[in-house]
């Protein structure tokens, strides 16, 4: 049973006091493979403001995934949450029973994924897999359940909405699957949905539709979202705030419009300046976040320092030995690195 | 659908007519005469001579042929040399306790290997898991006649709480059936059971590292909804194939199994026509046996449309 919720309003000093909804705190998740640890997810701090779109940026092997996997506790052997805590509700996930957890999954918190083509049995009709949903969590009957599923087909904006709820998923498109994800992630109004690159194996005219349908819902049902993407241009259409991940840790983070304007760590000018805006010149249109020089470090055996260190241009001598904090540089705006201020004057002067 | 269904029992014609072609020339594939085979060492020319007779033998191949498959599509399968009674009579007398023998071993290998296997697909790596693949290995290796006597002896002769052998008919109630089914059923499904058990475990942790099962997870389903619900069904396939494969393996371990447990079945009447070459009885069973073979197959081609839309259309 989800239990009775003391909402522990807290304000939040830069947002207009809003209410958090989710609140991680200094995350560890390792794998522990045969050949060594993999930190793939090393201290993640970030929280989640009711109704907002927060942006997790970051490339490939990043640690997006595990993060927002790890939230839901559907990390699978070998890996394991070692530290910190995930709160909802001033609840702490983490400390629940199973039980408990399931009751979260699907209804408080939900998730979408990568892969629309894979990430939905190919055996179950959609009316069956929505239906499912909504009748472990909000104990509807069958019959209300299959309405209710026909009705999020509708309102993801799928043509003949009762009949393709018959139908299975190798009859519909990549676009189409996407948006049964949605609907399915949505039936039961979850105060987060956690979308996982929900764009990025989609055609680019699907991947705005598809976009486009997340916000518009998210501002109908309130729902707030963690749009999880290694593609910035994304998060700048998209989202309030934003906080870019490297190597398993949060690098920066500020909103949106602040973070575009003044990046104060080199990783995340790095990144924008491989990726193409609406409003930059064409040219850099085909780069992509891979053109970073340099390769992500082993997560096995991280280098003591800053982890960007061999990849940085502002690199100094105390960057390779001192692992920079996590600190407030400017009102609501955090970065880890040792020579933001240099950053900042190359950059805008 | 339809067209699919159509098309699969309309293949079966083919396979049956190849089978009974080579029924058919089971009696003139084997050297010397028919005749002289079927008279047995002690005949004189006289015998074989009214045998050559009785069989038609004297008439051209295609003749014989064709009067065989003509009387076959009557349900007529001969005449037995040994008690001259129709075959079709004979096998209908043991077919009751081979059928039985049969289902009660599919039923109850399936019910214990599929749930078997899910576990171990479910705790892969743990010691349940290894347990299980232990058994699959040694119920696999494990010669059938050694486990029955093995049965016998434990059950039968020290605790003295199972018959030691024969059959009761289920019309004469379930209990005594059961009584005397269960030690036969138990060494015939070993085979059976190793294989779909680990058919099962391979299949199930394919399907579990597949992307909706995490879907599944995160929409807050406990997890034998998803071992069953999602994972079960997609894995059932490959499961449902190496049951319907593995029924050949059955039959040839009933007609062990039948000697072993002293059941008058349809494996004893074979192991008795061999031994007196009572070639009509030699050639409807294997007849029966490799329609049996065939209907089980067509059936799991049908299961098959149940269990993945992307076949049915
Ligand atoms: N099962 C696992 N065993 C070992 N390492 C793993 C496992 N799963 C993930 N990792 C490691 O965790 C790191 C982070 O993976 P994650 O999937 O979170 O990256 P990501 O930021 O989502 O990248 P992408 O953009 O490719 O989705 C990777 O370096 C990966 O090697
Ligand atoms: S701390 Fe040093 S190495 Fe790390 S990002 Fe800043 S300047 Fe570069
Ligand atoms: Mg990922």
């Amino acid at each position: 049973m989800v239990q009775a919720t003391q909402t522990m309003t807290r304000p939040d000093p830069g947002s207009g006091g809003a209410e958090r909804v989710l609140e991680i705190e200094n995350l560890k998740t390792h794998f522990f493979t045969r050949d060594g640890v993999v930190r793939a997810v090393d201290g993640v701090s970030y929280h989640v403001l009711k109704g907002e779109t927060l942006g997790v940026v970051g490339e490939s092997g990043c640690g997006k995934s595990v993060s927002a996997l790890s939230v839901l506790r559907l990390i699978a052997k070998p890996g394991r949450i070692v530290q910190g805590s995930i709160k909802m509700s001033g609840r702490n996930l983490l400390d629940l029973s199973d039980r408990e957890m399931r009751s979260i999954r699907g209804n408080d918190i939900s998730m979408i994924f990568q892969e629309p083509m894979t990430s939905l049995n190919p055996v179950l009709t959609l009316g069956r897999q929505i239906a499912e949903t909504i009748m472990l969590h909000q104990g509807l009957s069958k019959k209300d359940a299959w309405d209710k599923s026909v009705e999020m087909l509708k309102l993801v904006r799928i043509p003949e909405a009762e009949r393709r709820v018959t139908e299975y998923p190798f009859q519909m498109s990549g676009g189409m699957r996407q948006r049964v994800m949605i609907a399915m992630a949505l039936s039961c109004n979850p105060k987060v949905l956690l979308a996982d690159e929900p764009t990025t194996a989609l055609d680019v005219t699907i991947q705005a539709q598809i976009l486009h349908l997340m916000l518009e819902l998210k501002e109908k049902l309130g729902t707030a979202i963690v749009l999880i993407t290694h593609d910035l241009g994304v998060v700048a259409e998209t989202c309030q705030r934003i906080v870019v991940m490297y190597a398993g840790k949060k690098v920066e983070e500020a909103t949106a419009d602040e973070l575009f304007e003044r990046p104060l760590h080199p990783y995340t000018v790095g990144l924008m300046k491989s990726v193409p805006r609406l409003d930059r010149a064409a040219v850099e249109e085909q780069a992509r976040l891979m053109e970073i020089p340099g390769m992500v470090p082993s997560l096995k055996n991280m280098p003591p320092g800053c982890a960007f260190a061999p990849r940085c241009v502002f690199a100094t001598e105390r960057c390779r030995i001192e692992e920079p904090g996590f600190e407030m540089k400017a009102g609501g705006h955090f970065a880890a690195c040792f020579n933001s201020d240099k950053v900042a004057e190359t950059y805008h002067g | 659908m339809y067209a699919y269904l159509i098309r699969r029992i309309l293949a079966t014609i083919p396979v049956m007519a190849v089978v009974a072609v080579f029924v058919f020339s089971l009696l003139f594939l084997s050297p010397g005469d028919p005749a002289a085979i079927i008279a047995g060492d002690l005949a004189t020319a006289d015998d074989i001579a009214r045998i050559r007779e009785r069989l038609g033998l004297n008439e051209p191949f295609l003749v014989q042929f064709g009067k065989w498959v003509f009387n076959l599509m009557r349900g007529d399968l001969g005449v037995s040399i040994f008690s001259n009674l129709p075959v079709s009579k004979l096998m209908l007398q043991r077919l009751e306790p081979t059928l039985m023998l049969t289902s009660t071993t599919l039923v109850i290998a399936i019910c214990a290997a599929v749930p078997m296997g899910v576990i171990a697909a479910w705790k892969a790596g743990t010691f349940i898991d290894r347990g299980v693949m232990l058994f699959a290995v040694l119920g696999f290796s494990f010669p059938s006649f050694v486990l029955g006597y093995l049965l016998i002896y434990t059950f039968s002769i020290k605790l003295e709480v199972l018959p030691v052998q024969g059959y009761t008919s289920i019309s004469k109630g379930f209990g005594p059936f059961l009584n005397n089914i269960i030690l036969p059923s138990l060494t015939l499904g070993m085979v059976q059971a190793a294989l779909v058990a680990r058919m099962t475990r391979t299949s199930v942790l394919e399907v579990l590292a597949e992307d909706y099962i995490r879907t599944a997870h995160a929409k807050g389903l406990a997890t034998h909804k998803v071992l069953i619900g999602h994972a079960l069904k997609n894995a059932a396939v490959p499961i449902v194939t190496i049951i319907g494969v593995s029924f050949a393996l059955l039959i040839g371990g009933a007609i062990i199994t039948e000697s072993v447990f002293a059941i008058p079945g349809l494996g004893r009447l074979t192991v008795d026509a061999i031994l007196r070459r009572d070639y009509p009885i030699i050639q409807g069973v294997i007849l029966v046996f490799s329609g049996a073979y065939v209907l089980v197959n067509l059936a799991v081609d049908i299961i098959y449309t149940f269990l993945d839309p992307r076949i049915r259309f």
